[in-house]
């Protein structure tokens, strides 16, 4: 048997081209965000609302330019980032960890899962006030309760991809002397990378919403501060900006990670 | 590069399998030759299977002994590789990075990399090292799976109806690269199958497997050196025999019709 028999027409490779992303879907995205923006831009500028209520799109711009001048905008972005970070990193690390126990032992899923199952249930503001008795009104209780925020998700998704990862493949590895961590990090870990990606992705976004938790109560910088603080001063202006930037930032990290997983799966579709 | 391994002798003595209450496998009792090519023929879901797994270790014998170059088996066993019926390719590594699952844990890394490129020249994938499982057929990814066996230098090949996925042509090519290669490497291969053509074209016995549960029912000695056409009239009665075995009772193929006819 030759090659070009074993090739022929029936047997051809399929060498997938990447397909080329089409920027359709991008500039279908960006339909909706400038409609509302004329609209509000409409609805400010009629009259209905006084500005105090609803300020129009430039005042909010006018609001950024002042904030970013006198350079307090930067540093209550950078704080901010700085908390989701660290949380994230750790609450996703810790999920990760017990994610991947709990996913491989049944035994540890019988004792642990339940509990973890109804901790997840607590709703975020809930922790709160425990962890400022406990860790003050510095950055522990906010880095904390961030990190309450991405374990949840990274967890759940972890641990139940594991618990479910192909059995065939993991009898490949098996079969081909792999065992315990190596059997974890060659075969069972890139199986369920997909599910991996989508966990973080999703632990990455409840981060922020603990991190707006966080920072409403006992703050002095970050935009979930300039949320309350333009709320108490009356600033509207400031406060939609500071909702439009974590909407942004938000959206940000997750095309980020999302580039990095791109890269990582490349070859898992 | 040579590919010749020393071929293994398995033995098989009053084997049995149960599943909780339900007894699928018992009394087993077999003996393989080094270097000799048995083929385990039986109907589905007869535990034809689990029996070829229990020689590899991944599945337990609830009773008897299974013995690999005279050594118990117990879990898996390095003498051993196995080819499944789904090639078990891992999707995120390339066709060479597969193969290189069987190779030693402890070769460098460039040395991996020659040694997987030239087994995949052995089943005759050579120049599609770099690509991925899923850009290759079928056939194609089931030999990058026996490159994969063979890198391991195995005592004993175990396939697990390796080609009955296949289609029709690819999978005659298939049968000949296997007999092509076990003459060569001179390993030990039993191969599990439910098909009687090609358990007649490949195998030296064939281990007729049934009953319920199931036990061996006959075992035969196939005439003639391989590679062979299992067309062959001398085969016909064989065939017949076995296929009575399995259920399907023939009173005569086309081929001894045209025979006769002579």
């Amino acid at each position: 048997m030759t090659l070009i028999e074993a090739t022929g027409s029936a047997e051809k490779p399929v060498r997938k081209r990447p397909v080329r992303k089409s920027r359709r879907p991008m500039v279908a995205g960006l339909i909706l965000p400038v409609v509302l923006l004329v609209v509000w831009q409409v609805t400010a500028s009629s009259g209905l609302y006084s500005s105090a209520q609803l300020p129009a799109p430039l005042s909010v711009l006018d609001a950024l330019g002042e904030l970013a001048g006198d350079g307090s905008l930067w540093t209550h972005i950078a704080i901010s980032l700085q908390r989701v970070l660290i949380g994230f990193a750790a609450g996703s690390g810790l999920g990760f960890a017990l994610g991947a126990i709990v996913g491989l032992s049944a035994r540890v899923r019988a004792v642990v899962a339940p509990s973890i199952a109804a901790l997840r249930a607590v709703p975020s503001l809930a922790w709160v006030p425990l962890l400022v008795l406990w860790l003050g009104i510095g950055e522990g209780p906010k880095i904390t309760l961030v990190a309450i925020g991405s374990f949840f998700p990274v967890y759940t998704t972890i641990s139940a991809a594991l618990a479910h990862a192909d059995a065939h493949l993991v009898e490949v590895g098996r079969a081909y002397g792999l065992r315990g961590g190596e059997l974890l990090g060659r075969i069972m870990l890139p199986s369920v990378a997909p599910a991996i990606f989508s966990g973080l992705r999703l632990g990455l976004a409840q981060g922020w919403l603990f991190l707006v938790a966080a920072e409403l109560i006992a703050s002095s910088m970050g935009l979930g501060f300039l949320l309350t603080d333009s709320q108490n001063t009356g600033r509207t202006d400031i406060l939609l900006m500071a909702i439009l930037l974590l909407a942004a930032l938000g959206k940000l990290c997750d095309v980020l990670l999302g580039l990095v997983e791109r890269r990582i799966l490349r070859f898992h579709k | 590069m040579t590919i010749t391994t020393a071929p293994a002798g398995v033995s098989l003595r009053g084997v049995g399998r149960a599943f909780g209450d339900h007894v699928v496998l018992r009394d087993i009792d077999l003996d393989i030759a080094p270097g000799e090519v048995v083929a385990l023929l039986g109907a589905s879901g007869c535990g034809k299977s689990t029996l070829l797994r229990m020689v590899g270790g991944l599945d337990t014998a609830t009773s008897g002994t299974v013995r690999v170059d005279g050594h118990d088996v117990t879990g898996i066993d390095s003498r051993c590789a196995v080819v499944f019926q789904e090639p078990r390719l891992l999707p995120w590594r390339t066709l060479a990075g597969n193969v290189a699952l069987g190779l030693p844990r402890d070769l460098p890394r460039n040395q991996r990399d020659t040694e997987s490129r030239q087994w995949l020249g052995e089943v005759e994938l050579q120049g599609f090292a770099d690509y991925r499982p899923r850009q290759v057929s079928g056939g194609m990814a089931q030999r990058t799976a026996l490159a994969r066996a063979l890198a391991r230098k195995p005592g004993v090949l175990l396939l697990d109806e390796p080609f009955a996925a296949l289609d029709a042509l690819t999978r005659l090519r298939m049968q000949d690269l296997v007999e092509d290669v076990q003459r060569r490497s001179g390993t030990t291969v039993i191969l599990v199958t439910h098909d009687v053509d090609e358990a007649l074209k490949l195998a030296d016995r064939v281990v007729l497997l049934g009953g319920a549960p199931t036990g061996v029912s006959v075992v035969l000695d196939v005439p003639g050196d391989r590679p062979r056409d299992h067309h062959q009239p001398e085969l016909a009665e064989l065939r017949s025999e076995l296929l009575a075995g399995l259920g399907v009772p023939r009173r005569t193929t086309p081929l001894e019709r045209e025979t006769h006819a002579r």
